[in-house]
């Protein structure tokens, strides 16, 4: 009885997937084929992120409904989602080449993970980047349950849950994205964002906003900074022979 | 049928507190059997999710409680056949709830459980109403009033259309989109239109036609059989769960979906669809079986 009815389940499951269009992986983009990057001609595009204007106040954190975050968390959680210092520097912002590379550029995918850890019932790191065909670990550290729900656009939505001590579940995403926004549903307060591209040129900023994109070979670009809450801006950036001056990109809350 | 009424609070909850997705996997939760999940382990929407699962389980059981009872005591084939009907409608329901989960809450599953939970509820509704011992040995001759009995199946239908529609604006967040009361974006119609628009103000109407419905059927039955106490409670608890629901779909709007009013919200329509189909079937109560004082 209980094999017919597991039978009769996986025929309604098909069928609902097929209706529902998912959720079946989108096609990966293919294996990269092309020139490498000159190391000798490329340069270094640097800057640093800054936010005009009176930063939005950090929200509390209502964590009373697991005992287990209140406790990691101490007195007075409060929402990490625009950090900004007292000189405007913005932490957590994702900056990256956004358009003008050549495309018969090749950049095969690191094998080494990105890991994606839960700690204090927050995510660690908020804003990561990662390549297409990388893979990313996917971690709890914490003594609670955790679900790990991403909610890409182009790439494929999937809801892992992670039990206490439970080994990290390893994901990549076939698709360049930016950005694709992961929620843990138990937790309703905790957010990250993963910036996924098919390059390396990206970076995250640190608490002095400053960002560093290596190895950019010569040419024209379209350069963004982007925060989940302060917007986004971008900059036209030409890598020649000489060293790129510094970029300042000032994020106004648009 | 009250255990019915707190799944579907329980199951509102859910949707209120965004906890559909807590749990990722089924039937088991996080690995764990059904029963065998830590209560430790309850904690944020998992409370949610968990909670509704194991509140379903019961219901489901009782449900075969009830089909087990009504085939060893029940006379009537055609209730026989509402209590398998029933129990057909949980197992459904208890798939369409773990589809949802499985395939991330696509809006045509979460609609249809949404909207098999209140035919599920109708049906629980209507097995005890048909064996209760008013039904079937009434104290006076039922009422018998066509136009009374079109008004109330009418009004039945509306209501469950009106709750069609309030799933699909709560699964299709558009909960908000008019985000005024009674006005909209400070118009009477609203001054653009969208999918949510629409079918946020597509509820608003419906529940102006529900609220006019149920004034004439209570003004009717109040007029013309106010002896009747079969149908003038029910009709009052109509007229004041509509009234109530209506407020309360107000201040949903309002309190932008506060995760208890919006719950309220869903369980009140269901207690107004249950009044409204109490009414229904004691209006054609001699449309069923004659009653057993008669058959003396």
């Amino acid at each position: 009885m209980i094999i017919v009815l597991r039978r009769s389940l996986l025929v309604l499951s098909a069928s609902i997937m097929v209706a529902c269009g998912g959720p079946a992986d989108p096609p990966a983009t293919p294996a990269p084929a092309g020139k490498p990057v000159d190391a000798a001609t490329a340069r270094p595009i640097t800057g640093t992120v800054t936010f005009t204007g009176t930063p939005p106040a950090a929200e509390p954190l209502r964590m009373a409904s697991d005992p287990a975050c209140a406790a990691a968390a101490g007195p007075n959680p409060r929402s990490n989602a625009a950090l900004v210092a007292a000189d405007g520097a913005v932490r957590n912002a994702f900056v990256y080449i956004k358009d003008g590379l050549d495309p018969a550029y090749a950049f095969p995918a690191p094998a080494e993970p990105v890991v994606l850890d839960q700690t204090a019932c927050t995510y660690t790191p908020r804003v990561l980047g990662i390549r297409v065909n990388q893979p990313l670990l996917l971690s709890n550290s914490d003594p609670t349950f955790h679900n790990v729900h991403a909610l890409p656009a182009t790439n494929r939505e999937f809801n892992h849950g992670l039990s206490p001590g439970i080994p990290p579940m390893r994901h990549t995403f076939t698709r360049p994205e930016v950005m694709v926004r992961f929620k843990c549903d138990v937790h309703g307060w905790m957010q990250a964002w993963v910036g996924v591209t098919a390059h390396p040129f990206f970076a995250v900023t640190g608490a002095d906003g400053a960002f560093t994109l290596a190895g950019v070979p010569p040419g024209t670009y379209t350069v963004e900074a982007w925060h989940e809450v302060l917007g986004t801006r971008t900059a036209q950036v030409t890598v020649g022979s000489d060293d790129v001056a510094p970029l300042a990109l000032s994020l106004d809350g648009a | 049928v009250l255990a019915t009424l707190v799944l579907v609070a329980a199951g509102g909850m859910v949707t209120s507190t965004n906890s559909g997705l807590s749990v990722p996997d089924w039937p088991t939760t996080y690995g764990h059997q059904m029963f065998s999940f830590p209560l430790s382990g309850m904690v944020g929407g998992i409370f949610y999710e968990h909670g509704h699962r194991l509140i379903a389980t019961v219901v489901g059981m009782l449900t075969i409680g009830l089909v087990l009872f009504l085939g060893l005591a029940e006379p009537r084939p055609w209730v026989r056949r509402l209590g398998w009907l029933a129990l057909g409608a949980v197992i459904l329901q208890g798939l369409l709830g773990g589809l949802t989960v499985l395939y991330l809450l696509p809006d045509a599953i979460s609609i249809s459980h949404a909207g098999l939970a209140q035919i599920f509820f109708a049906l629980t509704l209507t097995v005890a109403l048909v064996t209760s011992a008013t039904w079937r040995r009434p104290p006076a001759p039922p009422v018998d009033d066509d136009r009374l009995r079109r008004r109330l199946l009418a009004l039945t239908l509306v209501v469950y259309a009106q709750i069609l529609l309030g799933a699909t604006m709560r699964h299709t967040g558009a909960g908000l989109a008019i985000p005024d009361f009674p006005l909209a974006y400070g118009h009477v119609l609203p001054p653009f239109w969208n999918a949510a628009v629409a079918i946020h103000f597509a509820h608003r109407l419906g529940a102006l036609a529900v609220a006019l419905l149920a004034t004439v059927v209570v003004w009717n039955v109040r007029r013309h059989h106010g002896d009747r106490g079969e149908l003038v409670r029910p009709a009052l608890v109509l007229l004041v769960a509509v009234a109530v629901q209506i407020t309360l779909g107000a201040f949903v709007v309002l309190t932008a979906k506060h995760e208890v009013v919006n719950t309220l919200h869903v369980a009140t329509g269901s207690i107004v669809l249950g009044a409204s189909l109490l009414l229904t079937l004691r209006a054609f109560r001699l449309r069923f079986d004659r009653p057993v004082t008669r058959e003396a």
